[in-house]
């Protein structure tokens, strides 16, 4: 099933295929950074539209922190063997050595050296002068002012006082040597607009989406699931099975998870609209230190 | 949240599957609030959010946090926190445009375009604009009309939005009197007839305190009119995009194999059906469409604004920056047209630089021949000017290094609006919009001559070229190109020298030395060199030229291994001393204005 012409969603996904493609044909070698949550699957979807009948122009990019959920890897290695689509999958070895995680050197520090720093390393490594990101506008506040195109210097430093007006559907790609852009195809799409797209597209997400039963372990008021052995257990943890899903997915000890009954997509948007906290919550990063999305955006983190 | 009419989630439809019909059919407005500082716009965004449940327990607790801390609305919550303002940033030097908000109601998705209100507005709000279907003008009821409402209903109406919202904000503060109320809008009436807008509807409402944002207030009995939100959510701006003629730029060349050969693109207007003939806009060769191709399957026809692939029923010559146009209704095809530009850089526009010109999916060189006139945005009276500075707007003539198809920009927003990028800088430093074409290309053609310059250049037995000698002042530029000229014409070499100080004797004898009259100087002097390279001549240029952006529009003239840049690189210190012509010292002692190396610019290759 497709979605209605005329209607809202037809109209964001339009607007998405018309900036994806204008990356693919002003850009001399773009990526799509693909993180396997539910907005990188849209996206994803949105750039098998833009080409058909050709396969997209661009790889996709994996950022694997080594600490994601299990079956985040396995899907996401499925659906590039199936789709048959070229995926970069890079980890930060040096920090692998290093043996930096979210435990003992804190979600923060873990997630500037195994996401940032990997990122800004692999951008610089295969010379993407161009990498779609699958940010929404709707997520934070300070998000709300973000660019469709995002320029960023030689560094990857995205610098506030030098961004560029967009006017119109016209995108400036001009980028001198070195210097990038990041694309956010899904600016004007909110959490709604994607789950109601999934659904009425059909497309493949992740299982933790769904509610099933989960160990868990209550942490600082955040539910964490123990995906596997490497989670160092605290005093009078006992993993607990219950049922949850995951609202995002990220790296799992620092993902928290919502006690759900929502088995089907149908129920995951029936719970989105009576849901009283915001998606953002189960982000275990965004409540460490004073660390404002404004700050991050600018060292390079989504 | 209870007094929200529209809260999507206030009651649950019978079935899933009947809300999810009913989200299907939802659809779209996109318009821009305008207001000054204080007249309580953040408040009136945060109240649509709060009230159409946008807002999530987590940031409402955050917001009542932070309202005790420094909100202004002592004990009750302030909503203006929900959207974080866009004065901090301003302050601190980052270049906020517009902030993007969204929310949804039963019958509508909506994306609010937030522009903060500075005086430095012009360019922001032009962003905001661009894709907006219909404006909220924000007035403070205490105030009235302002100079600002009416610079924002000019540059609404110049962004060809076609339908306006007067909300009249802080009604509480004026009693929710009525005769106030109506004063206001009878003066908006008389300002604001002249734009012709299609659809001026203005309402009293609190945005502090709710009145007639989403839900009718029985304060203002009087008010017969429909709520903010009611009006927004019904009003018909579908503008006739669809009933236009069908336009469609070619964005991407789809060719998965060799079996398949199609076009990819957004239909910014009108409609296309399979089998339909269409016409490339430039070259005016003509096909037919046999399939209309998406991943959903084929399409019989698809509409303005739609993303799709095109298939046709023979191979004719089309690539990325071509327009496909019906044949019987084609769009100018172009190399000069007048527009409308809104300068949006600190360097300012200067006539005769070039700028490169993205429209559609095609981008030109193109310079700026004339400014007409600048509008003073404030009176909307017509001034004369030399160049366009920041936030300025100008009614002007373009030249482009080739022919473009486009439409006039009151035709087809999509057609009709170009940017202009800086090209050593890649900033986007103008946006413009076509009002006409001036020169048709289908009447006047390039005139063919028999004798070329390569039979001239072989006649001469030299390879023409342009030797461009730029420097300061001083710097020995003239005594070295006049040596170089003697060791030519010993050799036997056809040559001549375009020397600064000579040329403004005559040719550019009107000229003066301000930033605009050094560009046109030189583009002069380029274009001359050009001739005289047809000529088969070897030409020596000696020429302060100190912009970079100039010299680079004289080696774009003629062939790259025709133009030859030499910089004599002397240092400023010792043409000072050397100070043939005295003018350091009158430039140091103010007597003369614009000296370069002095209180004008060198740009050094
Ligand atoms: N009495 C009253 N005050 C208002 C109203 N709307 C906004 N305000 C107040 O006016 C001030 C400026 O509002 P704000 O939304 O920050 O203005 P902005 O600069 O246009 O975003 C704040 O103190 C608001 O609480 C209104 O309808 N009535």
């Amino acid at each position: 099933m497709a979605v209605d012409r005329g209607s809202h969603l037809k109209r964001l996904e339009d607007e998405s295929i018309h900036i994806i493609r204008e990356v693919a044909a002003e850009f001399r070698n773009p990526v799509m950074l693909y993180s396997i949550g539910k907005d990188s699957a849209v996206m994803l979807h949105l750039a098998l539209k833009a080409f058909y009948p050709s396969k997209p122009p661009f790889p996709l990019m994996h950022i694997d922190t080594t600490w994601k959920f299990r079956e985040m890897i396995e899907f996401r290695d499925k659906l590039a063997k199936d789709l048959g689509l070229d995926l970069i999958v890079h980890i930060n070895e040096e920090g692998v050595r290093q043996g930096v995680n979210p435990f003992s050197h804190g979600s923060s520090y873990h997630t500037t050296v195994m996401k940032t720093d990997a990122l800004k390393t692999a951008l610089t490594k295969y010379g993407f002068d161009a990498a779609f990101g699958g940010a929404r506008r709707d997520e934070e506040k300070s998000r709300a002012k973000e660019r469709v195109f995002s320029f960023r210097t030689a560094n990857h430093g995205w610098d506030p006082k030098n961004q560029r007006p967009e006017l119109w559907h016209l995108y400036n790609c001009r980028v001198a040597k070195g210097e990038s852009i990041r694309v956010f195809p899904l600016s004007n799409w909110t959490e709604l607009d994607i789950w109601q797209y999934i659904m009425m597209e059909n497309i493949d997400i992740v299982p933790l989406y769904y509610a099933a039963e989960r160990p868990v372990v209550e942490r600082d008021g955040t539910m964490i699931m123990v995906d596997d052995d490497r989670m160092p257990l605290r005093q009078g943890e006992t993993p607990e099975m219950r049922m949850v899903r995951f609202r995002t997915l990220g790296c799992y000890p620092l993902t928290g998870a919502v006690e759900s009954d929502a088995t089907t997509l149908g129920e995951i948007v029936a719970e989105m609209l009576i849901a009283r906290t915001s998606e953002r919550q189960g982000r275990v990063i965004d409540h460490d230190e004073s660390a404002s999305m404004e700050k991050k955006k600018r060292e390079g983190y989504f | 949240m209870s007094q929200s009419g529209a809260a999507a989630a206030q009651e649950l439809p019978e079935t899933f599957a009947e809300y999810l019909a009913s989200q299907e059919k939802k659809s779209f407005l996109r318009f821009i609030t305008c207001g000054s500082v204080d007249d309580g716009k953040s408040t009136l965004i945060g109240r649509l959010l709060y009230e159409t449940k946008l807002i999530f327990e987590d940031q409402l607790a955050a917001v009542e946090r932070d309202s005790k801390k420094h909100g202004t609305t002592g004990e009750e919550i302030d909503l203006a926190l929900l959207v974080d303002g866009l004065e901090a940033e301003r302050q601190q030097g980052i270049t906020i445009d517009v902030a993007y908000r969204f929310f949804t109601t039963d019958r509508r998705k909506f994306i609010v375009a937030d522009t903060p209100g500075h005086e430095q507005y012009t360019r922001n709000m032009a962003t905001g604009a661009s894709t907006a279907d219909l404006a909220v003008l924000l007035i403070d009821a205490r105030h009235g009309i302002q100079v600002q409402t009416k610079r924002h209903a000019f540059l609404v109406s110049l962004l060809g939005i076609r339908h306006v919202v007067l909300a009249v904000n802080k009604i509480d503060l004026v009693n929710f009197d009525r005769g106030r109320f109506d004063a206001i809008r009878r003066d908006f009436e008389t300002f604001a007839r002249s734009f012709d807008f299609d659809t001026m509807e203005a309402v009293p409402i609190s945005a502090r305190y709710g009145d007639n944002v989403v839900s009718r207030s029985d304060r203002t009995s009087w008010y017969t009119g429909p709520t903010l939100l009611e009006h927004l959510e019904t009003i018909e701006v579908q503008h006739d995009l669809e009933h236009r003629p069908f336009r469609m730029p070619v964005q991407w060349v789809n060719r998965p194999n060799l079996d398949f050969r199609g076009f990819s693109g957004t239909i910014a207007s009108g409609r296309l059906r399979a089998g339909d003939s269409v016409v490339v806009a430039g070259s005016g060769r003509e096909a037919k469409v046999t399939k209309i191709v998406t991943m959903d399957g084929e399409r019989d026809e698809a509409i303005a604004s739609e993303a799709v692939t095109i298939v046709l029923d023979r191979e004719i010559d089309v690539s990325r920056g071509d327009i496909f146009v019906p044949p019987d209704h084609r769009s100018e095809v172009a190399d000069q047209f007048a527009a409308h530009v809104v300068w949006m850089a600190e360097e300012p526009l200067y006539p005769g630089r070039p700028y490169l010109l993205k429209i559609g999916t095609r981008s030109v060189t193109a310079q700026v021949t004339e400014i007409k006139h600048r509008i003073d945005v404030n009176t909307f009276d017509h001034l004369a000017a030399k160049e366009l500075g920041l936030n300025e707007v100008g009614f002007c003539n373009l030249s482009l290094s080739e022919d473009i198809a486009f439409d006039p920009y009151e035709a087809n927003r999509e057609t009709g609006s170009f940017i202009l990028i800086d090209r050593l800088t890649n900033a986007t430093v103008g946006a413009g919009m076509v009002w006409f074409a001036l020169r048709r290309a289908t009447n006047i053609h390039w005139q063919a001559l028999d004798v070329s310059k390569s039979s001239r250049a072989a006649m001469k037995g030299q390879k023409p070229a342009i030797l461009w000698f730029t420097g300061l002042s001083g710097s020995g530029k003239s005594t070295i190109a006049n040596l170089v000229e003697k060791r030519l014409n010993a050799q036997g070499r056809h040559t001549y020298i375009l020397d600064g100080d000579n040329v403004r004797h005559g040719l550019n004898r009107d000229l003066g030395f301000t930033d605009a009259d050094r560009v046109e100087n030189i583009r002069r002097v380029a274009e001359t060199a050009k001739l005289f390279v047809d000529a088969g001549l070897v030409v020596i240029v000696s020429f302060i030229s100190p912009f970079r952006s100039e010299r680079r529009m004289a080696r774009d003239l003629v062939d790259e291994e025709e133009f030859m840049e030499v910089f004599i690189d002397t240092p400023i210190e010792v043409c000072r001393e050397r100070d043939p012509k005295g003018l350091y010292k009158k430039a140091d002692s103010g007597e003369l204005k614009n000296f370069t190396g002095v209180d004008s610019p060198y740009e050094p290759p």
